[in-house]
């Protein structure tokens, strides 16, 4: 791999503007899996899917395939899917309970928390081997931390703590909590996974696009608008088709009644898209009065009218997670290749909730994020047509300025744009971008060797 | 065929390929055409799913939903169909599960080749159609598709199966 130095990153980024090659470049993909992934706190999973002590679920950060387990103390670990022995993966399947990890290859045996149990064999080692050395394990991701059920991990021993990494952004994720009548969510109704020929941080950049909707999805958008309304619909096609046609909203509309606020650390949301009454026909529609009726049981009439009154549609957790508390989808973007990525799209139920809510829940995230989706399938074509278009030798600059002038400054320590069609929450991405990805040339002169923590180069190096 | 006699599998099998000659020919609104005025239409994402409404699809369309799919397959601007696919099918081990004096659940095999934008997908699966006798002929009331590979990561599905 070539190396790239410091100056060289920040030459790629310059105000509204980026160097194609950030998308194309295999060094830099390697670099960003290095330094982005191998930095940040990066989404692993909800605990709803490791309920119990025993329950694991296999996940990846970056690259790196992971094990999200609870342990027998009920404490959520992060843990390498890897044997200490030969380096073989332990775990070959997506999840499930046990009450131990063993390896296929030789039976060596872990603990929940990664620890070594048990090995076969165990004599005529060198006398530097020790069963009881703690670097013989599936070895722990350096940092874990959960905020309110989301959880996340740090391939890094040092840097912010999740809350202060999240910053404003946690009032997102309260979001979606809180419209739970019980104040849980358990993710439920199955996964999505979409692939597609292009750069993975494409995808975080077209989910606050505000601009995109009306021009890739016009087929979509015209053929809904075409459909009787009289035609039978058992419900699901109903939602389905009322956000197509909310799809076709003109550039006027997004102008006039959308932001988007962008945070520290390249966090974004878009804001004040929905109210409830476009999309679930709120108070026409028996479910929603239900609904409401659950939540003012539990929160009361004034918290819940404070509660629903937030209306944010796609927020954005730099560098891969964005999710949609107004109707509880979450998408989780996999770094494959420089120009190869999948996604993953989960759902959630509002615990206290009527069960019909969670139906529409899923009519929604067959509509947006399933991978027959009439809508989704025409934004997986554009990142593969982007993919395709970066393979000619055009221009060198891509174009990141839309609303450049009219960034203002947020109440919450962030930028919002002017309104929504600003590409504000892109040019905030590659902020933090430039500053994750030359923290390591800040420090040139230290080989990097020397400040990873021995057991993670070790684990970094088995990898 | 009188309205209400039973379905035998040399009929029904004759009518599967018909339906997959029409996708196969892009003929979409004559492919609609076979479906009741209420039908379903739905490629679950998880094997064995039990259910359309608790668990995500990759397809589930109700009529309505249905007729719009195919009027954007129609459109100039659906941009994942440009260029077009070109698919070829094969159905068999076609089988009657359940039958009643007009209608009938049938189970049959298929192989689906996809082409497009120089790269061949291959799908392959299970599927079930509840087929009905009706004064107009033979309807389709509902149609479920049982991808071998439903769980994959997959590239957008925009052609039905």
């Amino acid at each position: 791999m070539t190396p790239i130095s410091g100056d060289e990153i920040r030459a790629m980024v310059q105000p509204g503007r980026v160097q194609r090659r950030l998308y194309t470049d295999p060094d830099i993909f390697e670099l960003e899996l290095e330094r982005i992934f191998g930095a940040a706190w990066i989404y692993v999973g909800h605990e709803s899917q490791v309920k119990n002590p025993g329950d694991f679920l296999a996940t990846r950060i970056g690259r790196k395939p992971l094990l999200l387990v609870r342990d027998a103390d009920g404490q959520i670990q992060l843990l390498h899917n890897q044997c200490a022995h030969r380096g073989s993966m332990v775990v070959a399947l997506n999840g499930g309970h046990t009450s131990e990890f063993r390896c296929c290859y030789h039976g060596w045996t872990y603990h929940l928390d990664g620890r070594l149990k048990a090995a076969p064999l165990l004599h005529g080692y060198p006398a530097h081997f020790d069963p009881k050395n703690p670097e013989l394990a599936m070895l722990r991701v350096p940092r874990v931390a959960s905020y309110r059920g989301f959880v996340f991990g740090s391939l890094a021993e040092d840097g912010p703590s999740l809350t202060d990494f999240l910053g404003y952004m946690t009032t997102s994720f309260d979001d979606m909590v809180d419209r739970a009548p019980d104040g849980e969510l358990e993710a439920a109704g199955g996964v999505f996974k979409h692939s597609y020929q292009g750069n993975w941080k494409l995808y975080l950049e077209n989910l606050c696009d505000a601009a995109h909707p009306l021009f890739v999805h016009q087929s979509s958008i015209d053929a809904s608008r075409e459909q009787s309304d009289e035609v039978f619909s058992d419900g699901s096609g109903e939602i389905a088709i009322r956000q197509m046609r909310q799809n076709g909203a003109p550039y006027s509309f997004w102008e006039a009644n959308v932001g988007i606020w962008t945070y520290p650390n390249g966090h974004s949301f878009l804001g004040d898209y929905h109210d409830d009454a476009k999309l679930v026909a709120a108070m026409n529609d028996p479910t929603f009065r239900d609904y409401i009726v659950a939540m003012e049981a539990k929160k009361g009439k004034e918290q819940t009218k404070k509660i629903l009154e937030v209306r944010r549609w796609n927020s954005n957790v730099y560098p891969n997670l964005s999710f949609m508390s107004q109707f509880q989808q979450l998408r989780v973007v996999h770094p494959i290749s420089v120009n190869e990525t999948v996604v993953h799209t989960y759902s959630f139920r509002l615990r206290g909730a009527p069960a019909r809510m969670f139906e529409n829940v899923i009519s929604f995230a067959n509509t947006v994020n399933g991978t027959g989706s009439l809508v989704l399938t025409d934004d997986l074509e554009i990142y593969t047509r982007v993919g395709l278009g970066l393979s000619s030798a055009g221009a060198q600059w891509l174009e990141i300025g839309r609303g450049y002038a009219g960034d203002l400054a947020d109440e919450h320590g962030g930028r919002r744009g002017k309104n929504s069609t600003s590409e504000i929450y892109i040019r905030n991405m590659f902020d933090a971008w430039l500053t994750l990805m030359t923290q390591e040339s800040e420090l040139q002169g230290e080989p990097s060797a020397a400040r990873a923590p021995a057991a993670q180069r070790r684990a970094e190096m088995r990898q | 065929m009188s309205a209400g006699a039973a379905f035998d599998t040399a009929e029904c099998e004759q009518f599967l390929v018909h339906e997959a000659r029409l996708l196969d020919e892009a003929r979409f609104d004559e492919w609609l055409a076979l479906f009741t005025t209420d039908a379903w239409y739905w490629v679950p994402a998880e094997p064995g799913q039990a259910s359309p409404r608790d668990t995500i699809s990759l397809i589930y369309d109700d009529r309505r939903l249905l007729e719009t799919r195919v009027r954007r397959l129609a459109s100039p601007r659906i941009y994942s169909q440009e260029p077009r696919s070109r698919t070829s099918r094969i159905i068999a081990n076609v089988t009657i599960e359940a039958a009643e004096s007009a209608a009938c659940v049938v189970r049959s095999k298929f192989q689906l080749l996809e082409y497009r934008r120089e790269a061949q997908r291959m799908f392959g699966g299970t599927c079930f159609h509840r087929l009905v006798r009706g004064a107009d002929g033979i309807q389709i009331a509902w149609k479920r598709v049982d991808l071998v590979n439903c769980d994959a990561p997959l590239e957008g599905l925009v052609v039905p199966f």
